[in-house]
Parts: structure tokens; C-alpha cells; sequence
């Protein structure tokens, strides 16, 4: 620790913090735009100069650190000055410096109100200026479907660069020119080939970079925010969901250190138009084969109608990828009153069994605890595509020191970081385990190795948790062996225990063709149900679960209901209502909660809280929102060992075959149906 | 005036071959080994006590740089990295060195190398220089053919000398600038600290030194620090290349003792002022980024370190630009601000947009199109970018035109009268820029 004067009060702060932490430590405020908190430092703004006694000149605080300044001549401590005169000049003439070739368009700039230009402008500006020649005028940039440039009002901080190039790992922008001519773009314009790149938008000060799909359409100040969390994946990211009236109008990221940092992907980001489009708004019946809208009460009558002369073992229930806690915990009683065991909440994934424990399921090494690994080997998944935030933290890893990744799978995707390509399958998998492989050898040195088994891989489960065993990845205080769910409602389901009772029909098994009579689809989409039985959808989106429906039940998407998702790493977490469902619409939960009704097997509450407290009571861990439960990994990974074996060959291959349209939600989004487009294109590009 | 047997470039105007023959004959590679088994202490102290300043423009005494760098490797190697990317306007001495005594630069680069406990050197040269850059590499290939450098030398001390063409950039003579484009990047000033003794090339302890002060470093081993710390003044010691350029009757690039007067060096070596000492307007005498320095004040200066200091303005590179009373001075100032505004690396804040500024300010100025207050503002401007950049261009870009204002201020307001009183009907088309 050293001692350092901030504008004459004494800190004590860590030799190698920079005069900025120090002084945010201090108490004072320091403007900047080129830096950032998760970037590297760049220093090239000048905004955050400030005196540091006995120093020529001013220094930049972000980059000089409280190591680097030689304390007085009687031993005094440094003494750095935040509200001199020397470091309001130098502000000034920055800020000066900034503004004079900065468009004044901040009325038609979407930064406008949340533009750190702005902002800082108010405090460091001055009211005219002494700039009397041409401003400069810079061409717009094509830099894909998602970010809008404007680079008139480009500063040159560079943090779009550095975060490209260091978070997302593509290289994709730089500056060319120099001086007054410096730009910032893409090679030749293309576009930005990262499924990260919205965050560059966010993190622009000014208004060069704004988000394309939203442009011209949105204020800051007249929005509804709402802190929420995301479903397109089963990472969870903390989002904050920002609605106009009763329309979502952006989703953006929110500051979560252990899930998402502040990025959120770009599937996370645009899937806004989504909830828009393709909505299920009313109630639907198919009659002569033809869906016609139908008021709630005939919806119903049609289910009870249908389900009265039924056999319990001929109806089943499906949850998809989407669901939340509540509707899975409301579906699985109403089920359970009827005497219903064909339950299945795993689209993908059947192999896995709550029965083996939470930890058999779930990634419990946590995404921060990545950061602690010496080694990773995935199995059977791309976590590029099936959890990006996960494969940032991945790269993350990778960059604070090398480490050791392998991966089995039956292609090799850029995962941003270099990894040892092990192989495609079981067959890779066996080998290693039996010490044909030098990989082993590095999962045995390493002192908290990570085995990753990916949907993909879930074939091999137990022989990589054998494997996982015998490198000793499991031990006291480290978890190193996990399972990479890819659908938001998977371990949430499956703490539920949401899965086939006894003698019950697995996933697979219940779309076959006559295998039930009357089907319950809690909206699972991406997998269709064999002609026969009579369907009854509930969800949100007109997609293939809806089309194969006999009844639909217009249900609420995940902006437009509270309920608890657990994440992959099995951490619960509670997304929050930021607008109503659209038309006839309602949340799920209530919708089971009346169709009970008229059943005859009342669900016993009457309000969410009553549910929750109903679920709590069943579910302890579920009520600790925001934590992951400890569970006792060691035996899990032990009974996962000791299971016998799929021996069949086969290569794994990852779940996700096209990134940005994974959910019914997605799918109807026409912004990430052009991204797929050009992911689709630059994929084809590559392989020529 | 500096006597011949005290000159360290005896082939400065190439009269003799530049070979390893006839540079051996003028006394290079003398003795070299000996000079090692001396040691490395022994070599840093003697360039001590000679009191040589970096010949680069900035005049930091060059032993005790050569003293900063790590005396134990903590297991990365150490690098030094000769600056020979020359591009101050009006500088033109490392290019002599490299075209016609080369072999002095090399014998130096072993000498300091060795001094620094590196066992490679990369010379970066000017994108320019193509001529100069053969001229160079056929040397260090002598070198190499007569084992006096090389992983095994008749040293004794493995040593690997690499020449590297820039490609043309101004910036890329600032230190950090450089080791950034040697390492493959874009040529952009890092932030310093950590200094490039510490973190360096390829993040290795690495010295940055100017062609003329590692060129100086064998002759002044082999007659001793004490002979050339007895040149020059106290504090301003030893000989220096000075590039004479501008309205005098012969220009040229001649070795000097420092402190010799500007008159004497005017008089002696370039053949006088062109149309007589009263003539002169001003002279800028360190290379274009100094502050010019007007007549009746350079006219009898010593021509040392200190005391253009005192003066407001820098000894730089030497590169003295010699300006009669024909010269459009605003103009020579404005075009010597577009330069800046050119070379800018566009980095960081103030230099990028406060060049063009004052460069666009001072271009109207050189016409009269502008008002008096600018000039205020404009000195204002300079006063914004100086000492607020990251490295020093942009202290380089303030400095002429600080010089210009303190020194001809009437001359601007002039043109700004002159202008003001002819009407203009049409207003002067400026093309968008």
C-alpha cells in the first residue's frame, strides 16, 4: 500500500492502481472517455490529464500508476491535484480539442442524453467556440447490420478497436489515416464478424457508433427500464430491458461481474423486433384443419373436452427452452393432479437425470471460476455459439496467461483463442482416457482442470466423467466438471424435476408418431410432434410449435412476466416484467392456473406470490435468487462415473446450428434473420 | 574552430571510400576489442565523463541512459535500437554518417550494445533513405564478411546487427514511436511510464539512441572522454554535425566544437549570410520544431545546448535554418505547421485536432485573412497541445509558432492590415477540407 495526497486528503491505495483508481478512491471525479474499466489503457483522449506535483506537465491518471510518481523531496507522499487550475486548463483544451471538429447535431444523434461528449461538455465546455475553419467531414462506414457509424462525431478513442480486438477476439476494426485523418473502420467495409459486436456501440462515448435497429427511433429519457435477465441462452445475462409505453424498445446490458460483465451478445441485444413480430395475441383453435381465433373460455372447453375421455398415460407434457420456473412448477402439478408421468422438459439433453444431482447437470465450476483454471477441455460443444458470454470468459482466461484448451468436436469453429483440436468423438474421448493422448497429461498436471461436456457430448457423459474423476478435477473448494446447457428453462426444469416419471415417455418418445393421444406443449418449437396426437400449444410466437398446434394458448415472453430462470451454472435468477403481453395474452403461470380451473384440479393459488411461496416451500435453493446452491459435486461426479457407458461410436456435434436463430423468439426477428444471413454467408466464404 | 585532428567524421563529404579498408585506415575498429576487455563499467563511466548530450534533439547526456538499462538481465534480452530515422526538416548529419562513414556507427552500435548487454542492435532508417539504407546494410555486411560482428566474432562477443527500413513517417523518429513500428504496429507513441529501459522492444530493456551519438562512441573510447569532455563548453561538450540550410552562401553539414558562434559558423564554413549580416532575419537552429530565433539575438549566440535554451528555443538536432529578410515568415511558419499537422499520428487528443487548427489559423494569417485577436487565441491553441500530448510532436508542432508570435507579432498584424484595408468583394472560396 502507498500513500498518496488526492487534492490534500490522504489515501492509502495499492502501489500499482493508477492516479485515476486512486483518485476515484479519493473521492474525485475524473472525466475520460478512452478509458475503460475492462479494456487495456490506451490514454490517447487526454481527458482525465490532471497535476501531479512536481511532474513538467500534467499526467494522464489512467495510464500513470501511483507506483510511478516520486514522492516530495522531504519523503512527502505524491500530491496530485484534481481541481487546479493547470488541470482545468487542461481539460478545457481537451474538451476544446474535442468539440471543435464534432458535429453539433446532438438533436438527431441518438447518443443525445446518454452521450458522454455530452456530459462531460456541460462540465468542461465552454459556451461558443473560437473554431473558425471547416469542420472536418469523415464517410460513414458500412460496418454491418447492427452498428450504425457516424463518424463525423468519432473521437478516436479506440475503444471500439480494443474491444474487438481484445474481448470479442476478431480484428476486425482498426484506424487507418493519420493525424486529423485518422478513421476508424473495417477492412475494405466489411462487416463486423463478431457475435459481440452491438457491445462496440455501447461502449462508443459519442454517437459514431449507435445501435442500427433501434436509430431514430428511441430517447433515453423516454424509457421504462427494467432490470431483467436474458433466455436466449442458458448463460443468463444481466440485462436491463428499456420499454416505451408498452413496447420494448432495446434490451442493454447490465454490469453483472459474475455472469456477463457488462457485454451481452448480439442474439441478446436484437432479438428486440422479435417480440414484436409473429406474436400470438389470441387464443386459436384449429377447426377443418384450419386455426381460427377463439376467446379463452372455448380454448379451454376444447382442452376439456378433449382431456376428459383421455387416458392419463396417452396425454404428455413438453416444456421448451424458454419456460420459467413458475409455469414448469404450475405445469408439473396441474399434470401431476391428472395423473399424467409422460413429463419432459429436455429438448436436448435427454441424457440428463435430476436423479444423479444438481451438479450432474450443471456447470458448478461458475463462469468466474473459469478464470481459475489451468486447463479446460470441452466436450462436445462450440461455446462460441451455444453460451458467447461463457466463451468470453474463456478468452478472458486465455488472455490473463495461457492455458491449455482442448476441444472434441466434429468441427473446429474460431473459438477466438487457439485450443488443441483433439478430435470428433467418443472414439477421442476413449483415447485420451486411456493415456493415448499427451492432452491427458495436461489435464493431470493442471491443479483445477475443467472438464466442459457440452449438449453435444452428453452421449459420452459418463465417460467424461470418468475422465473428469480420474484427472482429479473435482476436489475440496474446486469443481472442475460441468455440463453447458444451451435453453434458458433446462436446469431450471430439471430441478424440477420436470422429467419422465415412472414408466413416462421421454422427449423423444412423445414425438413419435401415436405415441399419445393428447400432447400439452409448453412452447418447445424446435422439435415437431409426430402426426396423431392432439396439441395443445402455449407460447408466444407463431412458429412450428404453433403451427402443429389444435389449440393455441397465447402465453407472455420473458420481458412481459416475472419468473425465475436458473442459468447454466445453476444460478437463480429472477426476470422482471418490462410490458404486458400483446391482445388476449397472458402470463403463463395464470394461464394454467385457469385451465385448472376448468379441468376440475384448481391449482392451489391465486396469485403469483402464492405460487412462489408454493414453490419455495418444494424448492428451498429456488427462493436464493441471485446464488448458486452448493451441491455435493464429488458424488455426483461419481455416480456419473460409475453409469454404464455408451459405448456406440459417434462424433459430437454441437446443438446450435445457426447462432442467431436458436428460439421461436429469434426466429421471428428480422434483424437477427439478416445476421444469420451474413453468418451464413461468411461461413460459405470461408470454406471456399 | 575545431582542428582537424580533433574531427570524428574525417569522411563527412565522402572524399574517401566508405569501405571497411579505408574506414580502418581512419582509425575505425581500432582497437575495439580492446575497448571491451575494458568493460562494460569502465565504457558507461568514460561516456560519462565525455559529457555527451543525444544527438537527437532532446540532449539527454547519452552515459547516463546507457546507465539506466538493467546491469543483470532478469532473463529477457536487451536491445539496442539506433534511431536513424532522420526526418526533422532541415536535419541531414545521420545521413552523411551512414552514407559515408559507416562503419563508425557500427563499431559504435557494438560498443554500446556491449555497454547495455545486448547482443542485437536494430538500426531503423528512414523510409527516405533507400540510398542510405544500401550504403548501411553493404557496411554491416562488411562487418559481418570480417567477423567483426556476428554470432561469433573475433570479439568475442556474440552481437547481431539488424538494418531496418521504416517506412516514411516523422513520428516513427519519436523513441517509443519507433519500437512500435519496428515490432510490426502502427507507428503510435506508447505511454511512457514504463520507460523503454524498462519495457521496451518486444517488452525487453532497450536503449533508443541517435545515429550521431552511438557513432561518436568509438572515438570517443579511444581518446577518452577527457579529450572530448575538453571540447565544447562546460555542460556542452565535444564536437557536433551541424547542418547549415537556408539563405547562406554555401549550406552545408560541417563538425563543429559546440559553442562555437553562430557567426563563426556562418562565416567560416558557409561562405557568409547571403547579401551580408544585414540581411539576416532570423535563424531556427535546432531543426524545425524549435522556436526560431530572431537576428539580433542568434547573431552572436554560442551555438550550444544552454544557451539557446535561454534564448527560447533548442539546440535540437543542429540543424540551423538560416532565414534573410526575403522570407515570408508567416508563410515559412505555416508551412512548417502543415508538416506537423501532416505527421501527426492522430493518437491522441490535442496534436490531432490542434495541428490542423493552428495550421488552418496561421495559413490564413500568412494571407492577412484573419483578426488580430486570433493571434492571441492562437498562442492560446499552442499553449493547449504543448505538454499535453503523449509524446513530444505536438510540443514539436506549438514550438515554431510559439517562436513566431513572441518574435514577429507586428509582421502579422501587418498582413492582417495590409488585407483589411484592400476590399476583397468576394470572399475567398475555400475548398471543404
Amino acid at each position: 500500500m502507498t500513500k498518496i495526497l488526492i487534492d490534500g486528503t490522504e489515501v492509502d491505495v495499492p502501489a500499482d492502481y493508477t492516479l485515476l483508481q486512486a483518485c476515484e478512491v479519493a473521492g474525485a471525479e475524473i472525466p475520460r472517455f478512452c478509458f475503460h474499466e475492462r479494456l487495456s489503457i490506451a490514454g490517447n483522449c487526454r481527458m482525465c490529464l490532471v497535476e501531479l506535483k512536481g511532474a513538467p506537465k500534467p499526467v494522464a491518471s489512467c495510464a500513470y500508476a501511483v507506483k510511478d510518481c516520486r514522492p516530495g523531496p522531504n519523503g512527502e507522499p505524491p500530491e496530485v491535484l484534481t481541481r487546479s487550475g493547470t488541470t482545468k486548463k487542461a481539460r478545457e483544451g481537451v474538451m476544446e480539442f474535442l468539440l471543435i471538429n464534432h458535429p453539433l447535431d446532438c438533436p438527431i444523434c441518438d447518443q443525445g442524453g446518454h452521450c458522454d461528449l455530452q456530459d462531460q461538455a456541460m462540465a468542461y465546455g465552454v459556451d461558443s467556440t473560437r473554431y473558425q475553419e471547416n469542420k472536418r467531414a469523415v464517410e460513414e462506414k458500412y460496418i454491418g447490420p447492427l452498428v450504425r457509424t457516424a463518424m463525423n462525431r468519432c473521437i478516436h478513442c479506440t475503444r471500439c478497436v480494443r474491444f474487438l480486438a481484445e474481448v470479442a477476439g476478431v480484428p476486425d476494426l482498426g484506424a487507418i489515416g493519420r493525424g486529423e485523418d485518422m478513421e476508424i473502420t473495417s477492412y475494405l467495409e466489411q462487416a463486423m464478424g463478431s457475435e459481440l459486436q452491438g457491445n462496440v456501440a455501447d461502449l462508443c462515448p459519442v454517437g459514431a457508433l449507435v445501435h442500427k435497429p433501434q436509430s431514430y427511433n428511441v430517447r433515453p429519457w423516454e424509457l421504462h427500464k427494467t432490470e431483467s435477465v436474458d433466455v436466449m441462452d442458458a448463460v443468463g445475462s444481466a440485462i436491463r430491458v428499456d420499454a416505451r409505453g408498452r413496447e420494448v424498445m432495446q434490451i442493454e446490458p447490465r454490469i453483472s461481474e459474475e455472469i456477463n460483465e457488462e457485454w451481452i451478445s448480439d442474439k441478446t441485444r436484437h432479438v428486440v423486433d422479435g417480440l414484436r413480430l409473429q406474436r400470438l395475441d389470441r387464443p386459436f383453435l384449429r377447426e377443418n384443419g384450419r386455426l381460427r381465433p377463439a376467446s379463452w373460455g372455448e380454448a379451454f372447453a376444447a382442452i376439456a373436452a378433449k382431456l376428459k375421455g383421455t387416458d392419463p398415460k396417452r396425454v404428455g407434457a413438453l416444456v421448451g427452452d424458454l419456460a420459467g420456473v413458475e409455469e414448469i412448477f404450475a405445469l408439473k402439478a396441474l399434470m401431476g393432479s391428472l395423473g399424467v408421468t409422460n413429463l419432459d422438459a429436455r429438448q436436448t439433453g435427454e441424457a440428463l437425470d435430476p436423479a444423479w444431482g444438481r451438479a450432474a447437470y450443471t456447470l458448478g465450476a461458475t463462469i468466474p471460476g473459469i478464470e481459475q483454471a489451468d486447463a479446460i477441455l470441452i466436450v462436445g460443444a462450440n461455446p462460441r455459439t451455444e453460451a458467447s458470454l461463457l466463451n468470453v470468459r474463456i478468452r478472458k482466461r486465455w488472455r490473463m496467461a495461457p492455458v491449455s484448451i482442448g476441444l472434441i468436436l466434429d468441427e473446429q469453429p474460431d473459438l477466438t483463442y487457439p485450443y488443441t483440436y483433439l478430435g470428433a468423438g467418443t472414439d477421442t474421448l476413449a483415447s485420451i482416457a486411456k493415456g493415448e493422448h499427451s492432452f491427458l497429461d495436461v489435464l493431470k498436471t493442471a491443479e483445477r482442470p475443467l472438464v466442459i461436456v457440452g449438449e453435444g457430448g452428453l452421449g459420452a457423459l459418463a465417460a467424461a466423467a470418468a475422465l473428469a474423476q480420474d484427472v482429479g478435477a473435482v476436489t475440496d473448494g474446486w469443481n472442475g466438471f460441468g455440463v453447458l446447457n444451451t435453453a434458458a428453462a433446462r436446469v431450471g426444469a430439471l430441478d424440477l424435476g420436470f422429467v419422465p416419471g415412472e414408466g413416462g415417455l421421454t422427449f423423444s418418445q412423445m414425438l413419435e408418431p401415436g405415441a399419445l393421444d393428447v400432447v400439452f406443449n409448453l412452447g418447445a418449437d424446435e422439435r415437431v410432434i409426430g402426426p396423431g396426437a392432439f396439441v395443445i400449444y402455449q407460447g408466444t410466437h407463431g412458429d412450428a410449435g404453433a403451427s402443429r398446434a389444435d389449440v393455441i394458448l397465447p402465453g407472455a415472453a420473458y420481458t412481459e412476466k416475472s419468473a425465475t430462470y436458473v442459468n447454466l451454472e445453476g444460478r437463480v435468477q429472477m426476470a422482471n416484467r418490462a410490458s404486458f403481453p400483446p391482445g388476449d395474452a397472458r402470463e403463463d403461470w395464470a394461464i394454467l392456473r385457469a385451465l385448472s380451473d376448468v379441468l376440475g384440479k384448481r391449482l392451489p393459488y391465486d396469485s403469483l406470490a402464492a405460487l412462489r411461496k408454493a414453490l419455495y416451500a418444494d424448492y428451498p435453493h429456488l427462493a436464493a435468487v441471485g446464488q448458486v446452491e452448493p451441491s455435493d459435486a464429488a458424488a455426483a461426479l461419481a455416480t456419473l462415473a460409475g453409469l454404464p457407458g455408451d459405448t456406440a461410436k459417434s462424433a459430437f456435434s454441437s446443438p446450435v446450428a445457426d447462432f442467431y436463430l436458436t428460439n421461436p423468439i429469434a426466429r421471428a426477428s428480422r434483424v437477427l434473420a439478416e445476421c444469420s444471413g451474413l453468418a451464413r454467408g461468411r461461413a460459405l466464404e470461408a470454406a471456399e | 574552430m575545431l582542428s582537424d585532428q580533433d574531427r570524428i567524421f574525417t569522411n563527412l563529404y565522402g572524399l574517401h571510400s566508405p569501405g571497411l579498408e579505408a574506414a580502418k585506415k581512419r582509425g575505425a575498429w581500432d582497437g575495439t576489442k580492446f575497448l571491451l576487455e575494458m568493460g562494460r563499467d569502465w565504457i558507461i563511466d568514460e561516456m560519462k565523463g565525455s559529457g555527451l548530450r543525444g544527438r537527437g534533439g532532446a540532449g539527454f547526456p547519452t552515459g547516463l541512459k546507457w546507465s539506466f538499462m538493467p546491469k543483470k538481465s532478469d532473463g529477457r534480452p536487451h536491445y539496442l535500437v539506433v534511431n536513424a530515422d532522420e526526418s526533422e526538416p532541415g536535419t541531414c548529419k545521420d545521413r552523411e554518417i551512414m552514407r559515408h562513414d559507416p562503419h563508425l556507427l557500427i563499431e559504435g552500435c557494438m560498443l554500446a550494445s556491449f555497454a547495455m548487454g545486448a547482443h542485437a542492435c536494430y538500426i531503423y532508417i528512414r523510409g527516405e533513405y533507400v540510398a542510405e539504407k544500401f550504403a548501411l546494410q553493404r557496411a554491416v555486411d562488411e562487418a559481418y564478411e570480417a567477423r567483426l560482428v556476428g554470432p561469433s566474432n573475433i570479439h568475442d562477443y556474440p552481437f547481431d546487427i539488424y538494418v531496418h527500413h521504416g517506412a516514411g513517417a516523422y513520428i516513427c523518429g519519436e523513441e517509443t514511436a519507433l519500437i512500435e513500428s519496428l515490432e510490426g504496429k502502427k507507428g503510435m507513441p506508447r505511454l511512457k511510464p514504463p520507460f523503454p529501459a524498462n519495457m521496451g522492444l518486444y517488452g525487453c530493456p532497450t536503449t533508443v539512441n541517435n545515429v550521431e551519438s552511438i557513432a561518436v562512441a568509438g572515438t570517443i573510447l579511444r581518446r577518452g572522454g577527457a579529450w572530448f569532455a575538453g571540447l565544447g563548453g562546460k555542460n556542452n561538450t565535444g564536437t557536433k554535425l551541424f547542418c547549415v540550410s537556408g539563405h547562406v552562401n554555401k549550406p552545408c553539414n560541417v563538425e563543429e566544437e559546440l559553442g562555437i558562434t553562430f557567426r563563426e559558423l556562418i562565416d567560416k564554413h558557409c561562405g557568409g549570410m547571403r547579401g551580408g549580416w544585414d540581411n539576416l532575419l532570423c535563424s531556427i537552429p535546432g531543426g524545425s520544431s524549435v522556436p526560431l530565433v530572431p537576428a539580433e539575438q542568434i547573431i552572436d549566440a554560442k551555438m550550444d545546448f544552454d544557451t539557446l535554451r535561454n534564448l527560447g528555443s533548442g539546440l535540437g538536432t543542429a540543424a540551423v535554418i538560416v532565414l534573410d529578410k526575403s522570407t515570408d515568415i508567416v508563410g515559412a511558419i505555416a508551412r512548417i505547421s502543415y508538416f506537423y499537422k501532416h505527421e501527426s499520428c492522430g493518437q491522441c487528443t490535442p496534436c490531432r485536432e490542434g495541428t490542423g487548427w493552428m495550421w488552418r489559423v496561421l495559413t490564413r494569417m500568412a494571407a492577412g485573412r484573419a483578426q488580430k485577436r486570433e493571434i492571441d487565441m492562437l498562442l492560446e491553441v499552442t499553449k493547449q497541445v504543448e505538454g499535453h500530448t503523449i509524446c513530444a510532436l505536438g510540443d514539436a508542432a506549438a514550438w515554431p509558432i510559439q517562436g513566431l508570435i513572441r518574435h514577429f507579432r507586428p509582421e502579422i498584424e501587418k498582413r492582417i492590415d495590409q488585407y483589411s484595408a484592400n476590399p476583397h468583394m468576394d470572399a475567398v472560396p475555400m475548398a471543404a477540407e
